[in-house]
């Protein structure tokens, strides 16, 4: 009898050990048609069920033009940096998978993404086809990218057009005039801020981080990738960041509290705030909370008067495809298809995104000023974030001191500028002892 | 043939506890950081550096991994010593025959059946400042705090109440369970005579339901400790990516280094030390027990 067990056991086991090999060891014949790609796709519609009802069409499109067969999987953003680094960790990856660009220099450092040399990128359709400044997020200068731009994003200030008319104001230019105008349409008691912030999510705020330091014409790392977080540019522009909860009063405590950005659209769409920084692809979320779309504007997020005119971090989505994969004809025919003008124009609507193609007009909404202004953010606004291999380190480690700092401010405590020092003097030796 | 019988469990053992522990304290001697973690083979050999940095109490990472050990110390005292407390006390409220204790029985267990995803993220809905349940019932309801008082729950200081409020939750059904089943054993006469004697309840559960416990509590407590120690799920769950600081406890202390940094030699190398210290309780706990218990 009890024989007969373990027999029986081992019997599951070898079966469900054969069954695993197979999963993982499929299509591994040369070329294109009647293959299998693997594709981990980012999370950029109103829902995981939306991205695939867009992708899908698309993906057949593909299908039918090449014999190649797309196996999609979207995944949320909560887990999607986890998921990429297991991946790279075990070697059981996907073909082609999206990153968030901010990410693609320390990818690009793990070694496990194929670069895109000149008959990789020949293959794709030519590096010339894409916005420079976005294919320049592609990897750390002077390497060889390991990622190519798929959408285009860019921060902006969204404000409540009948609250400002009401107040008499105008959409700010400067920072001066966004707190002023932002403490006239504060009204606490009855619950309505100037500007309300996704003060909780450390992905957000490590943005923010590097945009207000940009402003004060602060890098973040020196020419060696070495950390210079504690420099007086960054200090200041954070203390300036905290300071529209802390002493200028006009955001939510709460919002200490919110750790994604769709908490802080919603209150923007709810009217419970007048202004709220955001992406481009909010138009979707703030349609979805019931804001029409005539009732918000958009301005660059303003720097201070003296300050460096930058708006935004150079956001986006790139594609990237893993060296160890079987099928890499396959995969660059995708990322051609991916990145071709007519699949670009087609998804840039349903996904808010900006075009990261040369010459080609926004599809992203209708509304032409909206399109206008973003473009205009985009292109002469912005910077890219650190191309360091070490910047994984500083989202991690500064955006969660700021979670710290909101916390402090909104449980009732202050945060000094030595306070946002000795934080940042933390963070700061925390990536030096780690770097490679 | 015996051999060929215990091989299965042999090799299993080996597959799934010593081979994953062999490699986890052969990662914490490499450098093996996001440079190499494509190719493992390829990393450097760091000797303790790893651990170096990670008992540098004057160095950022020294001094942080120091103070989630001091914060997860705290809080498995707590949590241990609550669960236990309120485990006792169900099971010997419990013991007695009434109508209705089949359905506290169940009712009690319903956290340790819960799924812990479900219960946890219903916590957390509960823990929010302005539409959660808990400041609705301490200022709305019981006029303990003022209306316009309600504190955070999930950020700042109160943080580490939340996580140590949910994880007596997941904890003492566990406790309740496992003495409720202790007490099954004990003989009634054994209560009976005491009763005749003229032993009260508190001295009854003093001189009999403790000591007739010993075995269980001594495996009980043991288990509680560990399991407590090394929670991740209720950190990660309730606070997400990025814990509070009075909530940084050390598993999840130990993932932020190894998955959000990709640093999985200095990850290992706290595991290991982690590791070394659950041994070095454990050791002593059971030592100072067996030892008390051959002399009794």
């Amino acid at each position: 009898m009890k024989m007969r067990t373990i027999a029986a056991m081992a019997a599951i086991a070898a079966v469900v050990m054969s069954t695993a090999a197979c999963s993982s060891g499929g299509g591994s014949s040369p070329s294109g048609a009647g293959k299998t790609l693997t594709y981990w796709a980012s999370n950029q519609g109103t829902s995981l069920e939306n991205d695939k009802e867009v992708l899908a069409p698309e993906l057949a499109k593909f299908t039918k033009e090449t014999g190649i067969k797309v196996k999609l999987e979207v995944i949320g953003w909560n887990d999607l940096q986890t998921r990429i680094q297991t991946a790279v960790t075990s070697g059981q990856a996907p073909d082609v998978v999206n990153i968030g660009n901010t990410w693609a220099t320390s990818l690009q450092a793990t070694g496990a993404f194929l670069p895109f040399g000149d008959a990789q990128m020949k293959a794709i359709g030519g590096a010339n086809k894409f916005v420079k400044t976005a294919l320049d997020t592609g990897g750390a200068p002077g390497k060889t990218v390991t990622s190519v731009p798929l959408y285009g994003l860019a921060y902006g200030l969204y404000y409540n057009k009948k609250m400002f008319s009401d107040a008499g104001l105008t959409p700010p230019t400067t920072w001066e005039d966004m707190v002023a105008d932002a403490k006239k349409l504060t009204n606490p008691a009855s619950g309505v801020y100037g500007m309300t912030l996704a003060a909780g999510s450390y992905t957000e705020n490590c943005h923010f981080a590097f945009i207000n330091s940009a402003q004060n014409g602060a890098d973040l790392f020196d020419s060696k990738g070495k950390p210079t977080f504690t420099s007086a540019g960054v200090v200041d522009g954070i203390d300036r960041y905290l300071s529209l909860m802390q002493s200028d009063k006009v955001v939510n405590v709460a919002n200490a509290q919110y750790d994604n950005g769709t908490q802080s659209v919603s209150d923007f769409a709810n009217g419970k705030a007048a202004m709220v920084i955001n992406q481009n692809n909010a138009g979707n979320s703030i349609a979805a909370a019931g804001m029409s779309p005539d009732a918000y504007g958009v301005v660059p997020f303003p720097a201070p008067a003296s300050g460096e005119k930058i708006a935004t971090f150079i956001a986006g989505i790139n594609l990237s495809i893993f060296k160890n994969s079987k099928n890499q004809d396959a995969a660059l025919q995708f990322v051609k298809f991916m990145t071709s003008e007519a699949t670009q124009a087609t998804l840039d609507k349903p996904f808010s995104s900006l075009p990261v193609l040369q010459g080609v007009t926004p599809t992203f909404t209708d509304n032409a000023d909206l399109a206008k202004t973003f473009q205009d953010i985009y292109s002469t606004k912005s910077k890219p974030l650190p191309l360091v291999p070490a910047e994984d380190q500083f989202e991690s480690t500064v955006g969660k001191a700021m979670n710290s700092m909101f916390a402090t401010i909104a449980t009732g405590g202050t945060v000094s500028k030595a306070d946002i020092k000795a934080a940042l003097k933390t963070a700061q030796d925390q990536v030096t002892a780690t770097m490679g | 043939m015996p051999f060929a019988l215990i091989a299965p469990a042999v090799v299993f053992e080996l597959l799934i506890h010593v081979t994953p522990m062999a490699v986890g304290v052969w990662m914490s001697v490499v450098k093996l950081t996001k440079f190499y973690i494509a190719n493992w083979s390829a990393a450097p050999f760091a000797g303790f550096d790893n651990y170096h940095l990670a008992l540098d109490v004057n160095g950022a990472l020294g001094a942080s991994l120091l103070n989630s050990f001091a914060i997860t110390c705290a809080f498995t005292a707590l949590v241990v010593s609550i669960s236990w407390i309120l485990g006792m006390a169900g099971a010997v409220v419990l013991q007695r025959t009434f109508w209705g204790r089949g359905f506290f029985r169940t009712l009690f267990l319903v956290p340790y059946a819960i799924p812990v995803y479900a219960g946890i993220i219903a916590w957390k809905f509960m823990f929010q400042k302005d539409t959660g349940a808990v400041n609705h019932l301490l200022a709305d309801n019981l006029h303990l705090i003022g209306a316009g008082d309600k504190p955070f729950w999930l950020i700042g200081d109160n943080a580490f109440v939340a996580v140590v409020v949910v994880t007596i939750w997941r904890m003492w059904p566990f406790a309740f369970l496992m003495l409720m089943a202790g007490l099954q054993s004990i003989p009634e006469e054994l209560y009976e005579a005491s009763a005749v004697d003229g032993a009260r309840p508190f001295r009854q559960w003093r001189s009999i339901t403790v000591p007739m416990l010993g075995p269980v509590n001594r495996v009980l407590v043991l288990v509680m400790f560990l399991w407590t120690f090394n929670d991740f799920n209720t950190p990660y769950i309730l606070f997400g990516g990025a814990q509070p600081p009075t909530g940084d406890l050390i598993s999840f202390h130990i993932y932020s280094a190894s998955f959000l940094t990709l640093n999985f030699g200095f990850g290992s190398a706290m595991s290991v030390l982690l590791l070394l210290f659950l041994l070095l309780v454990t050791g002593v706990y059971l030592f100072v027990l067996n030892r008390r218990s051959r002399r009794a």
